[in-house]
């Protein structure tokens, strides 16, 4: 970095602001669409992981070894078949968040008492309904807390795509490198931590919305 | 109308859990299944809305064999309760208890609406139609376990446990509750238990169970601590069933006696002249006021003016059993029951001694019965 050179210039960001609102949305893309599709997979796999015992720790296992891949590598991997395109961000990213997400349905489903089981079971609930309509409902509260850290990593990671010119906001991070100008490298770290932390906050907000009966407090009639 | 043939349910372990049960039970009564645990009693009932199949025999269901009905199917038409309530934490009490008329399809409207009547029917008040379970009670909630169950106003109703998970207070309160439910339902009830003041309480009549899931004894409550089928019966009957077949016994048939019956009005000396050591002082509508013991009465005056030692507690000739009776001559300064009628007024009196004699004669009676109607169920009065 040069001498005197500021290490946010607040003109630039003036500037940018149009710019950076794209790129912002395409990072948000980027980073929670992958959680959508990774919640559509994850649901399934939950449900039939506690069905069948078995099923768990095979699909626990796959589900660790994936995570442990470096994104790069993944990346090249998926080059090969989908290009330099934000799929070959965004199924990397799904992967990812199965390893928090599947765990968590499994702990959520878990998490029903054996007698309200019992109950949906003897008040004549067929197995697919009682998962659907009382399992996970109670396992909600359990799903989002694994959501909110699937979301917050997947919105971080989004940056290194940028290795395949698929980076949302990561573009301003290698673009200040290359230019050795520090500003966009700020404004993207903080637009992203920002972005993390409202997408938790939003999180926060739908569990509570989604799950009035979890509040203990006696509400007026 | 639930008739077991020749049921038993082992499992790949090799343990029993029921050994070839046959029994029928009655329309319109409640049968309690009691015993150790481990006796089966629990299987026994959730074969009968096939939570659990036998894996020999049949369980019919108004002359149907239960295996020909879909089993969710058949568990809409049967209402359970649980031990532990078991309510649906995400779904709000109205919605609880509307549970199996939404499963059959009925609309939002009316399966609230008749969720709504339900929960006045259990004695919850309406504001709680918006709560969510575990913002009640226990007691609370196993009450809208019980109207969830009547949800679709089933014939039959499974319970299990339904009353053990609350204090001894709540489940007094849930008990009486459950007796006066049923005397305007008039649902066939099967009740499982491992209580058996409770099974005696509530049971018209009483199935016994046996580690490895036999049929000890099935008979009315008043047979089965009359006349313990064997030492396994007669020792789970406890060690007070003597005391506990008083219960069965109306009040109105001890035998009693005037007794040193004086009102407040009566002059000291009056009381003297009784034969007796305590005198039983009554107001002018015979009510009575306490003992006052003859030898600690001033020297002049009425008895209104005697120290009065407080009555223990009456017991009423038209809603008591001759076990209150039998306590109230215990606790009773002067050893002597006082018998009250409707209003309140003395009718006589009876000690421990004569109370005795009237177990007798339940004796001579129930001997009649079991010989004049062999094996027909004629549920007594009893102390309900």
């Amino acid at each position: 970095m040069s001498d005197g050179e500021p290490l946010v210039r607040w003109d630039w960001i003036a500037d940018h602001a149009g710019e950076l609102a794209d790129y912002t949305g395409v990072h948000l893309r980027l980073g929670l669409l992958p959680v959508v599709f990774g919640l559509i997979i994850s649901v399934p796999l939950g449900i039939l992981c506690h069905r069948w015992r078995w099923l768990y720790p095979p699909v626990l296992t796959v589900a660790n070894i994936l995570y442990s891949i470096p994104s790069l590598a993944l990346f090249m991997i998926f080059v090969r078949y989908t290009g330099l395109t934000e799929r070959t961000v965004m199924i990397p990213l799904t992967l990812y968040t199965l390893s928090v997400l599947v765990p968590n349905v499994v702990d959520g489903l878990a998490s029903v008492p054996e007698p309200v089981r019992l109950a949906a079971t003897a008040m004549g609930f067929g197995p697919i309904r009682s998962v659907v309509q009382v399992e996970l409902p109670i396992a909600v509260p359990v799903v989002i807390a694994g959501v909110r850290v699937a979301a917050v990593s997947s919105i971080s990671l989004v940056a290194v795509g940028q290795l395949i010119g698929q980076g949302g906001l990561g573009y301003y991070i290698t673009r200040g490198l290359q230019l050795d100008f520090p500003t966009p490298i700020v404004t993207a770290i903080v637009l992203i931590m920002l972005l993390a932390l409202a997408t938790d906050a939003l999180l926060v907000l739908a569990q509570r919305l989604l799950t009035p009966w979890s509040r203990n407090k006696v509400t007026a009639a | 109308m639930i008739r077991f043939d020749a049921v038993s349910k082992n499992y790949p372990n090799g343990t029993t859990a029921v050994d070839e049960l046959s029994l029928e039970l009655a329309e319109g009564g409640i049968t309690v299944l009691v015993g150790p645990s481990g006796c089966g009693k629990t299987t026994t009932l959730r074969m009968i809305n096939r939570m659990v199949e036998p894996t020999a025999g049949t369980v019919s269901l108004r002359g149907r064999d239960i295996r020909e009905v879909h089993a969710p199917e058949l568990r809409r038409g049967i209402g359970y309760v649980i031990q532990h309530a078991g309510l649906f934490p995400h779904r709000t009490i109205l919605d609880n208890i509307a549970t199996v008329p939404l499963l059959l399809g009925w609309s939002r409207k009316k399966a609230r609406a008749r969720a709504a009547e339900l929960l006045e029917l259990v004695g919850l008040p309406s504001e709680m139609a918006k709560r969510y379970p575990n913002q009640l009670s226990g007691g609370q909630q196993q009450r809208v376990g019980v109207a969830r169950a009547l949800g679709a106003d089933p014939p039959v109703l499974l319970m299990d446990e339904p009353f053990s998970a609350v204090d001894p207070i709540v489940r007094a309160e849930l008990q009486a509750e459950f007796i006066r439910l049923q005397k305007e339902l008039h649902k066939t009830i099967v009740f499982v238990t491992h209580d058996i003041d409770e099974a005696i309480r509530l049971g018209d009549n009483i199935a016994v169970f046996r580690t490895g899931g036999k049929l000890a004894q099935f008979d009315t409550p008043e047979r089965l601590l009359a006349h313990p089928a064997d030492d396994f019966v007669a020792g789970f009957v406890g060690q007070d069933r003597g005391i506990r077949r008083l219960s069965f016994v109306k009040a109105a048939e001890v035998p009693l006696r005037e007794g040193p019956v004086l009102p407040e009005t009566s002059p000291v000396a009056r009381a003297r002249t009784v034969d007796e050591p305590w005198v039983l002082v009554v107001d002018e509508a015979r009510r009575p006021l306490g003992w006052a013991a003859v030898a600690g009465l001033p020297d002049t005056g009425t008895l209104a003016d005697a120290p009065l030692a407080p009555l223990g507690h009456t017991f009423s000739l038209v809603g008591d059993s001759a076990r209150a009776a039998l306590d109230a001559a215990l606790l009773s300064p002067s050893r002597l029951a006082v018998g009250v009628d409707a209003e309140g007024a003395v009718v006589g009196v009876a000690d421990a001694y004569e109370l005795s004699a009237v177990m007798a004669a339940a004796e001579a009676v129930a001997a009649e019965a079991a010989a004049g109607d062999a094996g027909a169920d004629a549920p007594g009065g009893g102390e309900r």
